[in-house]
């Protein structure tokens, strides 16, 4: 392939304050190619994919489309160079029926029109309102919509991520064929298996920075594997902890026992237990369900189908309330979801003694007081600015977010990505008090988007993906490189022998 | 913050750290201010006498404040109590003529707990705006009220005295409407300061989100609260038609606004989750005030109300200013 590439994105940079989203980024697309990008959570994927589709702008980089110079300053100009993006959420105004929203970007009917019924959609009336389609077909409209105005570099964002079987094999053919006829495709996707029957070439991102280009040929998943960890391949087993003896049959029955449960299309099957005095961690790369399983154990959101046990006894969750007296807390990702800003350290902390109708009553002050006070020295929370929780720093909040439960005495925490953006002492303070927690004979469910910190904390660890549950580690074997492989569907100890073309749905699920 | 810093800059953080830690005290400051221009327009008005009558009228609007206090806390407000007062007034007054002044107390109070209920679950369970849902509940009771004034046309109204000594009598000088005022005051105090209720009255308003993951249950909150915001309403129309003395359908509308503004003015955010009752109260006072120092300027009614707006604008937007620690 000495052809010219088609797009040409070199030394892009982008940062967000003190942050560096992209440091080094590029992305060559040549004509007729579908071309991978690929990186881990964070790795600027999505910086780079909005820059090149003018939604936002690069601070440094060279963007050469067909070997000119252009400038993408807005979503019309990259659509005027011929590049169009597809994203994950559906771009249909939800209002307005289908014909409309065609119209309103200018898009031709008939080759939409063929485009949907290529697609294995052969029944869509386009006077439909956008709202009551279902996500899934709304998915495959975008596409259509893209594909009708004949772009030459279509970029496709998790684009067979909630789709049903049969649709998805009909969007990957379509791509496949895009890339014969002479366009480009630039696909984002976490599936290992799509990429192999699909791509040609993929891009690695780490880091924000492009860290290599490979052709896809059986056996290369290993290599970004390699390419993505980057250095941390080499620091394996750093401060590898045991399995605690803990976890091991101090309480034989499961404290909480999750049976086959499902979330609408997230979350598919998941089933595990969790054991008092046990930290189990969770990994699975974003959007892998995590979200809804956590919310469906904290009674959140209602499951559409499976069990879920505590103590042996199955329960039904229909509010947080019902979670809670069940001894099941949970600890968003998000500290703005968990606290009262403009409330004090003190309210926030002794907010779920108030919720129960019966305690509705005049607080004893005295008693509160000693529970919170207890709570904040066991979690060292600085209090210097208490009035007002908005006026601490985030470590300090996160703090206050746990330190809420410890003092409820909730026997179940679930901590989803509890260490996100907050300072390493505080960070190392966290996981001190996991543990801690383990060692009392409570159990903690903890996600966390940082690999290493599942062999600090945790005793077991659950990955997820594509909303099941593909593997289960005993600590020891949870370095970065095995979270990383069985994280992207990857089944675990067969490095040599298993291509590419393994299906991820059909890998064993390993007893712990 | 651009401060036009005509003294140095540490006394200006530090005063307004102060200001924000303490945001009653402008409050009084202002309200001091503004009885000193009153005594100064016309001196020798601030007496004993004006203050009982001051204290006599603020004391309605500072009850119906705070149902509003209460409300916008949790991000709500009542824009109905205008109309429950009114009703519950102008029944006590009618059936007062046929049964004991207890039983026609109690039956005033029937529409108010009604009413308070039927806001409280449309906001609390069928997420109804409260604006809508207070005002909604509002044009529906004064179309009742209506409709009950055209059976009682015959047997005419009365106040008992109970109630005019309550609303307009004195005792060595202080007003009888304080043994009413006080114990309420309180206990909307220490109902926001010191217990559960008061917790997640507070934080419902600041994050409902988080409020319902520490297992807050929004609809009771909400249900309770406009029902005890509807029983306040009820029993001030019972203590205003003692002051007044005149049975109308419109007897406390005129109050509705206003009570919105002393609780806005005291330093409640209408978005919930900050402010207080005591604040209210003083709120309440300077609107007061604010009215007599006007009439006594003897302007033309539009201009004076022009005047009004303007002034309650004005100290709003100043005192957040104040008290907004950014």
């Amino acid at each position: 392939m000495t052809t010219n590439p088609l797009l040409d994105a070199t030394g892009v940079v982008k940062t967000y304050g003190a942050v560096v989203a992209l440091r080094n980024a590029s992305l060559s697309v040549l004509p007729g190619e579908v071309h991978a990008l690929m990186g881990a959570n964070g790795a600027g994927k999505s910086t780079l994919v909005k820059i090149l589709t003018g939604a936002i702008r690069a601070d440094a980089g060279h963007i050469l489309i067909r070997g000119e110079a252009r400038e993408v300053r807005s979503p019309a100009d990259a659509r005027r160079a011929g590049l169009l993006p597809v994203y994950q959420e559906p771009s249909l105004i939800p209002d307005l029926d289908v014909a409309s929203n065609l119209r309103l970007t200018g898009t031709p009917v008939e080759p939409f029109r063929a485009w949907v019924r290529e697609l294995g959609i052969p029944d869509l009336d386009i006077r439909d309102i956008a709202r009551d389609i279902p996500l899934a077909v709304l998915r495959v409209l975008d596409l259509a919509r893209a594909l009708a105005v004949e772009p030459d570099v279509l970029l496709l964002d998790e684009m067979t991520a909630a789709l049903p079987a049969n649709l998805a094999e009909k969007v990957l053919e379509v791509v496949r064929r895009q890339g014969d006829s002479g366009r480009s495709v630039i696909f984002i996707s976490h599936r290992f298996v799509e990429i192999s029957a699909l791509c040609d070439r993929a891009t690695v991102l780490r880091d924000g920075e492009t860290v290599g280009v490979v052709d896809i040929e059986p056996g290369v998943e290993e290599r970004i594997v390699e390419m993505m960890l980057g250095a941390r391949i080499e620091k394996t087993q750093v401060a590898a902890r045991q399995a605690s003896q803990a976890a091991s049959p101090r309480d034989s029955r499961a404290r909480l026992g999750v049976a086959n449960l499902r979330v609408g299309t997230k979350l598919n099957d998941v089933s595990f237990d969790l054991a008092n005095g046990e930290v189990a961690g969770v990994v699975a790369l974003e959007g892998q369900g995590q979200d809804e399983l956590f919310a469906a154990l904290a009674g959140s959101i209602r499951p559409s189908g499976g069990t879920i046990e505590v103590d042996g006894k199955p329960v039904k969750f229909a509010h947080p309330a019902d979670a809670i007296r069940a001894g099941i807390a949970y600890v968003p990702g998000d500290r703005t979801e968990a606290l009262t800003m403009q409330r004090s350290v003190r309210e926030n902390i002794a907010l779920p003694f108030s919720a129960a109708l019966r305690n509705w009553g005049p607080i004893n002050m005295a008693q509160e007081r000693s529970r919170v006070v207890s709570a904040i020295e066991r979690l060292q929370i600085d209090t210097r600015a208490q009035r007002e929780v908005q006026r601490l720093s985030g470590g300090n909040q996160q703090k206050v977010t746990i330190a809420r439960w410890i003092a409820a005495e909730a026997q179940t925490i679930l901590c989803f990505d509890p260490t996100r953006g907050i300072d390493v002492r505080t960070k190392q303070e966290i996981y001190k008090l996991l543990r801690e927690l383990a060692d009392q004979g409570k159990s903690v469910l903890f996600y966390t988007s940082e690999l290493e910190e599942v062999q600090r904390v945790c005793d077991r660890v659950i990955v997820i993906f594509g909303g099941r549950v593909v593997d289960v580690f005993p600590v020891e074997l949870a370095d970065e490189p095995a979270l990383m492989r069985a994280a992207y569907g990857l089944p675990r100890g067969a490095k040599e022998d298993v291509g590419i073309l393994a299906d991820i749905h059909s890998s064993p699920v390993a007893k712990p | 913050m651009s401060t036009t810093a005509i003294q140095p800059v540490p006394f200006g953080r530090r005063l307004k750290r102060f200001m924000a830690d303490r945001p009653l005290i402008p409050l009084i400051i202002l309200l001091v201010i503004l009885v000193l221009v009153l005594q100064i327009l016309r001196p020798g008005i601030v007496n004993e006498r004006w203050l009982a009558n001051t204290v006599k009228f603020a004391i309605p609007l500072a009850i119906l404040a705070g149902c509003q206090t209460m409300t916008m806390l949790t991000g709500g407000i009542d824009l109905s109590v205008g109309t429950v007062a009114t009703m519950s007034a102008f029944i006590m007054a009618t059936q007062v003529v046929h049964h004991d002044p207890a039983v026609a107390i109690l039956i005033a109070l029937v529409p108010a707990v009604l009413i308070g209920l039927v806001n409280g679950i449309g906001v609390g369970v069928f997420r109804v705006h409260p604006l809508i849902m207070t005002l909604g509940t509002s044009l529906i009771g004064t179309g009742c009220l209506q409709v009950y004034q055209r059976t009682v046309i015959a047997s005419g109204a009365k106040i008992p005295p109970f109630l005019a000594w309550l609303g307009t009598g004195l005792t060595y000088g202080v007003p009888n409407a304080l043994l009413l005022f006080i114990p309420v005051a309180v206990l909307i105090v220490f109902t926001l300061r010191r217990t559960g209720f008061g917790r997640l009255i507070y934080a419902v308003g600041d994050n409902e989100g988080a409020a319902r993951l520490s297992g807050v249950r929004y609809w009771q909150v909400i249900t309770a609260l406009y029902v005890i915001s509807s029983v306040l309403a009820g029993i001030t129309g019972l203590l205003y038609i003692g002051l007044i003395k005149a049975p109308s359908l419109s007897l406390a509308e005129p109050l509705v606004l206003p009570s919105v503004a002393a609780a806005v003015i005291g330093g409640t955010s209408i978005f919930g989750g900050r402010g207080g009752y005591t604040g209210t109260i003083v709120g309440a006072l300077i609107l007061t005030v604010l009215t007599t120092l006007l009439t006594i300027l003897q302007m033309p009614e539009g201009a004076r109300r022009m005047l009004f707006g303007l002034i309650v604008l004005f100290v709003t937007a100043a005192y957040l200013r104040i008290i907004e620690d950014r």
